[in-house]
């Protein structure tokens, strides 16, 4: 089972268009439509709301304001408690600290009307001064939340609202300032990552209804069902006991959904009327109101001796978590926990990062979660200080990467596995390297050039992440298996049924897996790599457990010790006689009857290593010199995630991170006006790779075997995102020698640099032809 | 039958009989999602009202499953529909092509695919599942 690409078990269901996302299941209820009335001013005070007219609307079940719903802190983050995560929002309150805010609740039983009763609130806005610069918010006279307003954070790491501060990190190892000093070339820069919005193909949604037991049910599109149900509950001040939360198949998350930003709506609307209610984001609300990859800025000083060995790594973040805290400290510190242990050999490391608010659109969970940012910083420095010791990249990065066995430093666990090496090593072929670094000219306007990044993560987060898995024996002898895990289009349901079917040495076929029900077993949920890792050790205990109960009872009745006994796909049978057996369907059948006699095991795994995965990314470009048009020629990725447990799946995950990082390094360009709106809140301005966009993407797996993975798995689904951003920088950097420290590298930008550069070519039909 | 409004589109009218196929993904007519075939030819149900298609065929994906099945299991196969949610529109606007290019090329089919967005796959998977159902080699990278 361990290593087939067999089909995702929900693969039929997928491709046949069956009713089964949220907005399906909604549709077979009489589901109350909620929209919500949004902020069009960045900051500013509500003086009074009149929704006299719009509640004449027909149809108009119910209009919410502040003074209608209850006043509870909440944070929408779907972090583990207890999370680093600022309960900085209210359901709605009278003040709005971004163009999206919520202003207002609408239930009505159509569409029309409930956008006809959005058209007729009439509020009346005091308009108050804006933070629009996250460079400067801290010590801004103008604050996003006042100080003693009752913001706080279950695990505290340094809020500070009286200067816009979320959180303050820092880590250490060595003596930066003797490291540098000691030094031969010592390179700086300053970076700056946009925000970039996550482009699920499903936006946000929410269908909510009152059980038989007067409980709050959500069918909701959700990355982490039971922080979901823990946010709404503090949201809506209920008991967590109040509310169930069951995530159905999800349209595509990335990171995006692991926020509670329609739940609350949808619940409050339920609680208020008795009715089911549904909300469903428009897109240019997904674009707008919901959360998008945090804007970073990091100034890197780093230092090596004049072998090339790496000596000092000095790296200051500064993240804008926008107008609420949400994931924003945990993003910070992963810029460094889950890019840092590439760099752990070298003598002294020095990372300090500041979270804070402004009033713009809030950051959130998006796949790399801050490692996408700050890999892409660290790995440009890396080429650049690569080419100030006059060395090669690759010979760089092979000299100073983290490699197998490696402790101590910065790392809270040792490296004990890693295949990073041989995944250069075979990307450099994969590639041609070393007949096309660093550039070919090929043409008069047209150069070609390779460039190389690599990068680490994490998996899971460490003594946080937590799973549990229960396996049982049902009375026809197949198995049930149930979990937490959520599924979101990744096939994690898939893999993790195929881990249980390694174990219980049995087809897929005879296992029904059920996930993502906080009323069934607790998992943290799908963000920080966790799934394959996390749950999947989940499944392994849970698994080996119930074999050695299915031991124990077939034992007694065999006459047998339990540990002379193996499991084959029907039966349990005699390890040195097959000729006795029990058939799983008759002891099925037969454990449905006697005190205490079901068969049934339940297991909880806690991350306790979250090993880093690595990979080694390989960009080549081309680059119009008339235009500055960087086009991607060919990409190759080498994927080091310990035992890989499902070839296909795991190719096609690769392959989509590479190509959202791709939008990210050329395409994704985020605009916003000057009173802080954010314009690009359409696939019509906001331009996410297309079909014509993007080719010839290979993707390798070298590898290793990690100890304390699942079958010797690690985590896949964020490091794939790391390389492409830096790979394709580094390549214009060995074509020009241009440094753009800024992403996305548009046309305009590259162009810019190359005239700054006398590099650029006078397109020649404007030259012929003047111009028109 | 199916009564209508004046201003409704394809793709309410169609969802509200129960064809669930049918999803919209945006609310400018940019990712192909909401994809059906009026005759036989791929349009967009978001921006189709539905009095227009009065007196023409409409399939959706529901009514399409045998034609579809050869190249579902493809793409099944690659694992390369991913969460599913694009799967609808862009299957059909595959069965569509398959009938009407003449002359399928990279490029061509590169092309008639481009309004069918995915954010999941980066479309790799999605392509070698069309050149495996198209007849095309893969291409070779120099």
């Amino acid at each position: 089972m361990i290593g087939q690409s067999i089909p995702k078990l929900d693969a039929q269901a997928l491709v046949t268009g069956k009713p089964v996302y949220t907005d399906d299941l909604a549709a077979y209820h009489h589901a109350l439509i909620v929209k919500i009335l949004r902020s069009p001013h960045a900051h500013a005070r509500i003086r009074s709301i009149d929704k006299s007219h719009a509640e004449k609307i027909p149809g108009v079940a119910c209009i919410l304001t502040h003074e209608d719903v209850p006043h509870c802190r909440y944070t929408n983050s779907g972090e583990s408690y207890p999370e680093p995560c600022p309960h900085d929002r209210f359901l709605l309150e009278p003040v709005v600290r971004y163009v999206g805010d919520e202003v207002a609740i609408v239930a009505a039983e159509s569409e029309k009307a409930a956008a006809r009763a959005l058209e007729l609130i009439r509020v009346d806005y005091e308009i108050l001064p804006a933070v629009l610069d996250f460079t400067n918010a801290e010590n801004n006279p103008v604050l996003v939340h006042a100080p003693n307003e009752g913001v706080f954070m279950p695990d505290d790491v340094g809020l500070d609202c009286a200067h816009n501060v979320v959180s303050r990190h820092k880590v250490q190892k060595g003596d930066l300032s003797s490291a540098l000093s000691s030094s031969d070339r010592v390179v700086t820069g300053e970076f700056f990552t946009p925000p970039q919005s996550h482009c699920m193909m499903e936006t946000h949604r929410s269908f909510c209804f009152p059980d038989e037991f007067g409980r709050l049910t959500f069918w909701t599109s959700t990355q982490s069902p039971f922080h979901t149900r823990r946010q709404t509950a503090a949201a809506l001040g209920l008991p967590y006991n109040r509310i169930r939360v069951m995530k159905p198949r999800v349209g595509g998350a990335f990171g995006g959904k692991n926020i509670t930003v329609c739940e609350p709506y949808v619940g409050i609307v339920t609680l208020k009327t008795g009715r089911p209610a549904k909300m469903v984001l428009t897109r240019k609300e997904t674009f707008t109101a919901t959360a998008s990859r945090h804007e970073m800025r990091f100034r890197i000083t780093l230092g090596a001796s004049a072998d090339g060995t790496l000596k000092a790594v000095q790296v200051d973040c500064l993240n804008n978590t926008g107008a609420y805290g949400e994931d924003g400290p945990a993003v910070t510190m992963v810029s460094a926990g889950n890019m840092l242990p590439m760099h752990n050999r070298t003598d002294a490391i020095e990372f300090t990062g500041t979270t804070v608010y402004t009033n713009l659109l809030p950051g959130g969970a998006m796949r790399g979660y801050g490692a996408a940012q700050s890999t892409f910083a660290i790995e440009c420095m890396m080429d650049e200080l690569a080419d100030a010791c006059g060395i090669d990249p690759i010979a760089f990065r092979l000299k100073n990467c983290a490699k197998e066995g490696d402790t101590g430093g910065i790392l809270t666990t040792p490296i004990r596995s890693s295949s990073l090496l041989r995944c250069i090593a075979r990307g450099r072929e994969m590639i041609g390297w070393n007949e096309k670094y660093p550039v070919q000219q090929l043409s008069e306007t047209r150069l070609r050039a390779v460039g190389m990044a690599a990068a680490t993560h994490g998996s899971g987060v460490q003594n946080i992440g937590q799973a549990a898995v229960s396996i049982r024996l049902e009375e026809d002898g197949t198995y049930l298996m149930r979990s937490g895990a959520t599924d979101l289009g990744t096939g994690s349901d898939t893999i993790l049924t195929q881990i249980a079917a390694q174990v219980l040495n049995c087809p897929v076929s005879r296992i029904n897996t059920r996930t993502a029900d906080t009323d069934g077993p607790y998992d943290t949920g799908a963000f920080a790599s966790c799934t394959t890792y996390v749950t999947g050790n989940a499944v392994i205990k849970a698994a080996e457990s119930f074999k050695n109960r299915l031991f124990t009872w077939a034992g007694k009745r065999m006459a047998c010790p339990p540990d002379t006994l193996v499991l084959l796909e029907d039966r349990v049978a005699m390890q040195n006689d097959p000729s006795r057996f029990m058939e799983l369907s008759g002891i099925g059948m037969a454990t449905m009857i006697g005190d205490n006699a079901m068969l049934e095991a339940t297991e909880t795994y806690l991350c306790t290593d979250a090993p880093n995965p690595f990979a080694a990314g390989f960009a080549e470009i081309d680059l119009d010199l008339e235009t500055g048009k960087i086009d991607l020629h060919q990409f190759v990725l080498v994927v080091d995630c310990g035992k890989v447990i499902n070839p296909a799946l795991a190719r096609i995950q690769a392959e989509g991170g590479v190509v959202q990082s791709i939008g990210y390094a050329l395409y994704e360009q985020p605009v916003r006006d000057q009173k802080g709106r954010l314009i690009t809140d359409s696939f019509m301005q906001y331009k996410i790779p297309t079909r014509l966009d993007v080719r010839n993407i290979r993707v390798a797996f070298e590898e290793s075997s990690e100890p304390t993975g699942p079958f010797g798995a690690k985590s896949l689904g964020e490091l794939v995102i790391h390389t492409p951003a830096p790979a394709i920088a580094n390549a214009l950097f060995h074509a020009t020698g241009i440094k753009l420290h800024e992403l996305p590298m548009t046309p305009e930008k590259v162009y810019r640099a190359l005239c700054a550069r006398g590099l650029n070519k006078y397109p020649r039909r404007v030259a012929q032809e003047g111009m028109h | 039958m199916l009564p209508i409004e004046p201003d409704e589109y394809l793709s309410e009218t169609l969802r509200a009989a129960g064809m669930l196929s049918v999803r919209r993904g945006c609310d400018t007519g940019m990712c192909g999602l909401c994809t059906v075939l009026v005759d036989g030819t791929p349009i967009l149900s978001c921006s189709t009202l539905s009095a227009r298609t009065d007196g023409h065929t409409v399939h959706t994906l529901e009514g399409m499953q045998e034609e579809a099945s050869e190249f579902t299991k493809y793409l099944t196969e690659q694992g390369a529909e991913q969460c599913g949610f694009c799967a609808p529109g862009f299957i059909l606007t595959v069965l569509a092509m398959k009938r009407e290019l003449q002359t399928p090329t990279e490029e061509a089919i590169r092309r008639y695919l481009n309004g069918n967005l995915c954010r999941c796959t980066g479309y790799m998977g999605q392509m070698r599942t069309v050149r495996r159902y198209m007849g095309l080699p893969e291409p070779e990278v120099d």
